[in-house]
């Protein structure tokens, strides 16, 4: 038996990493340039993120004139301000032109408003629906805001009343997220990247080693060797298993090294994927190459050609990310009767790894063993399916 | 030597072959001749064992292929209808990957392999990879792996099927001597000058019967025919079974 899966393991290895277009899809696109494109996308949002926030706001002001004083203090705040008199129907075709301008309307009754202690109105034109318009207006209110508190407090000071009076409540934020903590919920994209990555990594293997090899008719000339038709199933089985485990080690390396790009820090994040987390995240992963090999080459029995293998695998590759998009929607912790459900138990000690958590032996022994324990049964139930007369199609 | 009896298989509504006994014996080659969809390649599938008979058995070397279909796969080598091999791999590779499962190896395997490339000609594509590969060249690496455990049998599904003229007689020279070895050959056909020019006994299937059987001579003295080819058609000729 041993020699027989050898055999067929060794001429599957042989024929997948001859063919360079399945080499490509299942080694080099997902595992290479999944965590790379990750990498790229995040740290290209975070950068637009952090240099916003310094970024001077534009700001046009209709009717400066009226208020002199306001359009010092926005400037002190860094508004770039452009001084565009217009009326409203003006105004809306302005904006219309560039839908990111925003407009501070002063009307001609603001400093006689502002003096005789009335409310002074004034308003503010933007495109709520475009996002970076909706920012600037907001940054825009937010500096009134301002403006508006500080003249309040010198009103009271002018009438000899503390302006703490009307500040009865102060609230203190204490933040008790560490830096790690935190980029876990930008992380947790990985450990679904991960596993399907690896997943990728060995269903070429799986479409070719059983609807591939009915389509070509070499199936039939096989069927005619004495050796058990499930042992034949077997050594396929664990040829995609190898290479999902290829692309596991693959997806991990590139994980790690693109996570260092990620600018992080910059935003008080840290990555843990130091060599001895990498090799925590392949030990919790491994088991789970069975399980995903056994169950792509199931699912490519019943089908009856290549075209048709690679739709249904391509829905089936959902199945297994499932539990990690419930975990990553619930937010579950970690739990020993999770640790029975295989792809949820890998997500959930792939998080405990990147939040820098150590691992639990026990609840790794339990994913272990729990995928395992399916991977050898949904192989055993392929070489079964092998014993049907059907399979000849 | 291999005795068929009474066999019976269907698919479903569908009597592929309803009743079909012959014996095709050592040193001989035997034809099954037959109209498409006759029967034939479903009882040449039941004896290379990837199908199970619903009546009736089958024996290879007196192997009863239901009872022990390893032990009958071990004394047959198969040319399969549509006889694929791996594309990734070159003839050498597909023909060693098949004496592997067969339980050979080492210096013995390569000796078998080599000979094999020298009697099928096939020195000069041995050890590039069968993609692209004609179809005569094809069936030479089909053959050759059928061949590498050197069988006592050998099962052949419509050999010629797609080779050109040269193909054809090498193949029919490959088939007699294999006769001359000894072994027991057993092809299917639906080309009757094919048929009698190559076999001692020829068995004709008809809707999954066996219509007649016997030396081509024989049937033709029988049927009063003056070639197989008309004989053939006599056989068959008041059965509008004939596609």
């Amino acid at each position: 038996m041993i020699r027989t899966l050898l055999t067929v393991l060794g001429k599957e290895f042989m024929e997948t990493v001859r063919d360079r277009r399945s080499l490509l899809s299942s080694l080099v696109l997902t595992p290479l340039f999944g965590p790379l494109l990750f990498a790229g996308g995040l740290s290209l949002s975070m950068n637009r993120a952090i240099t916003s926030l310094d970024d001077a706001i534009p700001l046009a002001v209709a009717g400066a004139d009226h208020a002199p004083n306001l359009v010092h203090f926005l400037r002190q705040r860094g508004f770039t301000l452009t001084l565009q008199d217009a009326d409203d129907a003006g105004l809306r075709a302005w904006i219309a032109e560039d839908v990111e301008r925003v407009v501070l309307v002063v009307p001609e009754a603001f400093g006689t408003q502002l003096a005789a202690g009335e409310p002074a109105r004034l308003q503010l034109y933007a495109d709520a629906s475009n996002s970076r318009a909706e920012r600037y207006a907001r940054r825009t209110e937010q500096a009134l805001q301002e403006w508006s508190s500080i003249l309040a407090s010198l009103r009271l000071q002018a009438r000899g009343i503390s302006p703490l009076v009307v500040q009865p409540l102060v609230v203190d934020q204490v933040d008790l997220s560490t830096p790690t903590t935190r980029s876990t919920l930008v992380l947790g994209m990985l450990s679904y990247l991960i596993v399907l990555a690896t997943l990728l990594g060995g269903m070429y293997l799986a479409i070719d080693a059983t609807a591939g090899e009915r389509e070509r008719g070499s199936l039939e000339s096989l069927l005619t060797l004495p050796v058990p038709r499930a042992h034949l199933i077997y050594g396929k089985v664990l040829a995609s298993a190898l290479f999902m485990t290829i692309a596991l080690v693959l997806v991990i390396i590139t994980s790690s090294q693109a996570i260092t790009y990620i600018p992080l820090e910059e935003i008080g994040m840290s990555a843990n994927f130091g060599p001895a987390i990498a090799l925590g995240v392949f030990v919790s992963m491994l088991p789970f190459t069975l399980l995903g090999a056994a169950l792509l080459t199931v699912v490519a029995s019943f089908t009856r050609s290549y075209k048709e293998a690679q739709t249904w695998l391509g829905a089936v590759l959902v199945v297994p990310t499932l539990p990690i998009l419930v975990a990553g929607l619930l937010d579950v912790k970690a739990a020993p009767g999770l640790m029975l459900i295989p792809s949820m138990s890998q997500h959930l000690l792939i998080q405990g790894l990147l939040r820098g958590e150590p691992l639990s032996a026990a609840f790794l022994a339990v994913s272990g063993l729990s995928t395992l324990t399916l991977g050898v049964l949904l192989t055993l139930l392929a070489g079964w399916l092998y014993q049907r007369e059907r399979i000849l199609g | 030597m291999i005795e068929v009896e009474n066999l019976g298989k269907s698919f479903g509504e569908v009597a592929a072959v309803q009743d079909v006994s012959f014996k095709a014996g050592t040193g001989r080659i035997t034809g099954l001749l037959g109209p498409n969809g006759a029967g034939k390649s479903t009882t040449l599938r039941i004896l290379y064992t990837v199908l199970r008979p619903d009546r009736g058995r089958a024996l290879v070397d007196g192997i009863d292929v239901v009872r022990d279909p390893l032990g009958a796969r071990r004394r047959i080598g198969v040319l399969t209808h549509s006889a694929g091999s791996y594309r990734q791999l070159t003839a050498r590779e597909n023909i060693r990957f098949f004496g592997r499962l067969h339980g050979m190896g080492g210096p013995t395997l390569e000796r078998r392999i080599d000979e094999l490339v020298s009697k099928l000609e096939m020195a000069p594509f041995a050890d590039r990879r069968t993609a692209g590969f004609s179809q005569g060249q094809k069936i030479k690496v089909a053959l050759a792996r059928a061949l590498v455990h050197s069988p006592a049998i050998v099962l052949l599904d419509e050999p010629t099927n797609g080779l050109d003229v040269m193909a054809t007689r090498a193949l029919r020279e490959l088939i007699r001597e294999l006769r001359a070895e000894g072994h027991c050959v057993l092809f299917s056909s639906h080309v009757m000058q094919e048929v009698a020019a190559l076999c001692d006994e020829v068995v004709i299937i008809d809707r999954g019967r066996v219509a007649a059987s016997g030396t081509p001579a024989a049937l033709q003295d029988r049927f009063g025919g003056t070639s197989l080819e008309e004989t053939f058609v006599q056989v068959l000729g008041d059965q509008e079974g004939l596609a």
